[in-house]
């Protein structure tokens, strides 16, 4: 399929772009290329799309590691397009689109709130649909307004096959209308965002292992795929075990969305899991660095979803804890969702807490009687908490950016 | 004796922190030997009507529509309007100020009859009000400290004459632009737009509403909480945390709100 003349334009500027932005390192230079890309040529997500099999990926929390186990997954029938840094909207998708050939495929997360724009341009062969949780407070104002925008968008064809979280009652309204749905039991603790019904306004009930409306029919469906430990169940009781590095309940349903979604595209089923092994961390996630001699993994955690998922995987008492919280743009300028998290569980634990906004951190810990320290500048927070051992740092999104930047340019690696 | 502590409906007025407000009271109490226990009433849970002190939070338009009708909003007996008759507090954010008022904005944007505990009602706006609010605490109240939140609301609320405002704003939205003003209050029964939660910021303001239930109260450490409450104040465009801005004349604060 070869690509109008002015969209090949767009995206020879555009890589040139990025380029220089990367030679000035401003950046990674995906989203500054993809705006000029989309500035030349505003249908350059659609032509950038046709020809090529295209899997997205959204949901509040676990993209970016569901996207890079999928790339991983797929990568065994050549090279896949993927968008690693995490730029995950239309700027950085045409970014990652225009950085490869024509028909190869392609494994993209996508921002939440732009997912139905993005459905309607690249025409996804399949769409996997993870959970749907409070997030950016300021921005993204209802939640269920953004499962309702999905239930819309991907009804019918319009998404190919989508994998879709049965266990969350947002993402089965969003996924609702949609003709080819594969419903994966993967799991969602955090129920606290879906209590009310989508459909009539009335209470969710959850029991253990499912949910339905106490007044009308909305109720989880039956599931395609069951996700049991590290095991994934088909009903003809074929099941097929996980084999992965990443930490955690979150990362193995996280991997059973990668790995149905991988299965729609064409991917063998038992190289994927496999294949799963190879990932140790994702951006900079799971990642060990070295500080004061000791080993610090970086966790990201951005809402009291994620937070669930990461006191599962914290080396236990009395570890050093460093936790860095900001709340700019990208974080949601309202870090209330704070309170919405049992920090009590880090009781006995030595914590150092950094960040823009390690002050509301402290009152938070305090009413938590969770004894801490406030150093704000995270990587003195870092070294503060190397005195207590090998330790965990969990931050959040620009934090976690900034921590990562950070330790790079103090020259300490991966260990 | 202990004093009981609803938490109303954090699965439906839960979206923004609010339920941190209930945490606080508890533990503000109970640092000061004072026993406290906290009651969790989910929707479709029986509300009742025997504790000491009710907060409620800020949530979506359709689970604040679902949680006015559970509080009783359209029946003639409300057990928190029982509870306030025999002289429980009752500290309700955003959406639960709405829903306290006598009418508020449905999901539909029509209007809804409330639980009528506060004399406001609550109708749609045009532009969502969304970022810091400064609030200088009505002299009534006894606060001396300017109290900061942040705010995330389309609603517009008038207060009628059976209630007063919290206070003035003196920087953000509060109940609408015009009015100036951000809350509501009748006897012990008082709302605010301020989310953050708002009593991890103002303890003074926690203290206010415990000390309406157990009288006179030791004050505690809150080095912290002035600390935050000194960024925050500072982020919102420089408001004073001593609570200058009070003594300053209607217009003058008219342009502090502006920058």
């Amino acid at each position: 399929m070869t690509l109008p003349e002015r969209t090949r334009i767009a995206v020879r500027v555009g890589v040139g772009v990025s380029e220089v932005s990367r030679r000035l390192a401003k950046g990674g230079g995906s989203v500054i290329g993809g705006r000029a890309i989309l500035a030349l040529d505003p249908k350059a997500l659609a032509r950038l799309s046709a020809g090529r099999k295209v899997a997205l990926v959204s949901g509040t929390n676990g993209k970016t590691t569901t996207t890079s186990l999928l790339a991983t997954a797929l990568s065994g029938g050549g090279r896949v397009l993927t968008n690693l840094q995490g730029a995950n909207l239309p700027m950085g998708l045409v970014s990652a689109l225009a950085d490869g050939p024509p028909g190869s495929p392609a494994a993209l997360e996508v921002d939440e709130a732009w997912l139905p724009k993005v459905v309607a341009a690249t025409r996804p062969a399949a769409v996997g649909l993870l959970n749907l949780t409070r997030d950016q407070l300021d921005r993204n104002n209802e939640v269920r307004t953004l499962a309702s925008s999905w239930r819309s968008a991907l009804a019918g064809n319009a998404a190919g096959t989508v994998v879709a979280n049965a266990d969350d009652p947002l993402v089965v309204w969003g996924a609702g209308r949609a003709t080819n749905v594969l419903w994966v039991g993967i799991g969602q603790p955090w129920t606290e965002d879906s209590g009310g019904c989508p459909s009539c306004g009335s209470r969710i009930i959850f029991t253990p292992s499912s949910w339905s409306c106490g007044a009308c029919d909305f109720a989880r469906p039956r599931t395609d795929v069951e996700l049991e430990g590290d095991t994934l169940r088909w009903p003809n009781a074929t099941t097929l075990r996980l084999e992965l590095a990443l930490p955690g309940r979150a990362n193995r349903a996280n991997a059973a969305v990668a790995l149905c979604v991988a299965k729609a595209l064409g991917a063998d089923p038992n190289v994927a899991a496999r294949s799963f092994s190879s990932l140790g961390e994702v951006a900079g996630r799971y990642a060990n660095v070295a500080v004061g001699g000791r080993k610090a993994r970086l966790l990201l955690a951005k809402n009291p979803a994620g937070w669930m998922e990461t006191f599962e995987v914290l080396a236990s008492p009395p570890a050093p804890v460093v936790v860095a919280v900001n709340a700019r743009l990208a974080d949601g300028r309202d870090p209330s969702w704070l309170w919405d998290v049992p920090f009590e569980r880090l009781r006995g634990h030595f914590v150092a807490l950094a960040g823009e906004r390690a002050w509301d951190l402290a009152v938070r810990f305090r009413y938590a009687e969770v004894d801490h320290t406030v150093i704000s500048d995270p990587l003195d927070a870092m070294r503060h908490a190397s005195g207590g051992g090998d330790f965990d740092v969990v931050a959040n999104y620009t934090a976690f950016q900034e921590i990562r930047s950070k330790v790079r340019s103090v020259g300490v690696g991966n260990l | 004796m202990s004093v009981s502590v609803c938490l109303l409906f954090p699965d439906l007025l839960g979206t923004y922190g609010d339920s941190g407000n209930a945490t606080i009271l508890v533990q503000r109490l109970r640092w000061r030997g004072i026993a406290a226990e906290l009651t969790v009433i989910h929707s479709g849970d029986v509300v009742p009507a025997s504790c000491d002190l009710y907060v409620v939070g800020g949530g979506e338009d359709q689970p604040q529509a679902l949680a006015a009708d559970e509080l009783g909003a359209t029946s003639s007996s409300s057990p928190l309007a029982r509870a306030v008759d025999s002289g429980a507090v009752v500290f309700a954010v955003c959406a639960g100020l709405q829903i306290l008022g006598k009418e508020f904005a449905g999901p539909d944007g029509e209007s809804r009859a409330g639980v009528g505990l506060l004399d406001c009602a609550t109708s749609p706006g045009r532009r969502r009000a969304v970022g810091e609010l400064a609030v200088e605490p009505a002299l009534g109240l006894g606060l001396s400290r300017t109290l900061s939140g942040y705010e995330n609301h389309a609603g517009v609320t008038t207060v009628g004459p059976g209630a007063e405002p919290l206070g003035l704003v003196v920087a953000g939205v509060g109940n609408s632009s015009d009015s100036g003003v951000d809350g509501a209050r009748a006897g012990r029964v008082l709302g605010t737009y301020m989310h953050g939660p708002a009593l991890a910021r103002n303890p003074d303001l926690a203290d206010l509403l415990l000390g309406w239930v157990v009288g006179p109260l030791e004050p505690l450490d809150d080095t912290d909480a002035e600390e935050l409450r000194r960024r925050r104040l500072s982020a919102a465009g420089g408001v004073p945390a001593s609570g200058v801005a009070g003594i300053l004349p209607r217009t003058w604060r008219r342009i502090l709100q502006r920058r």
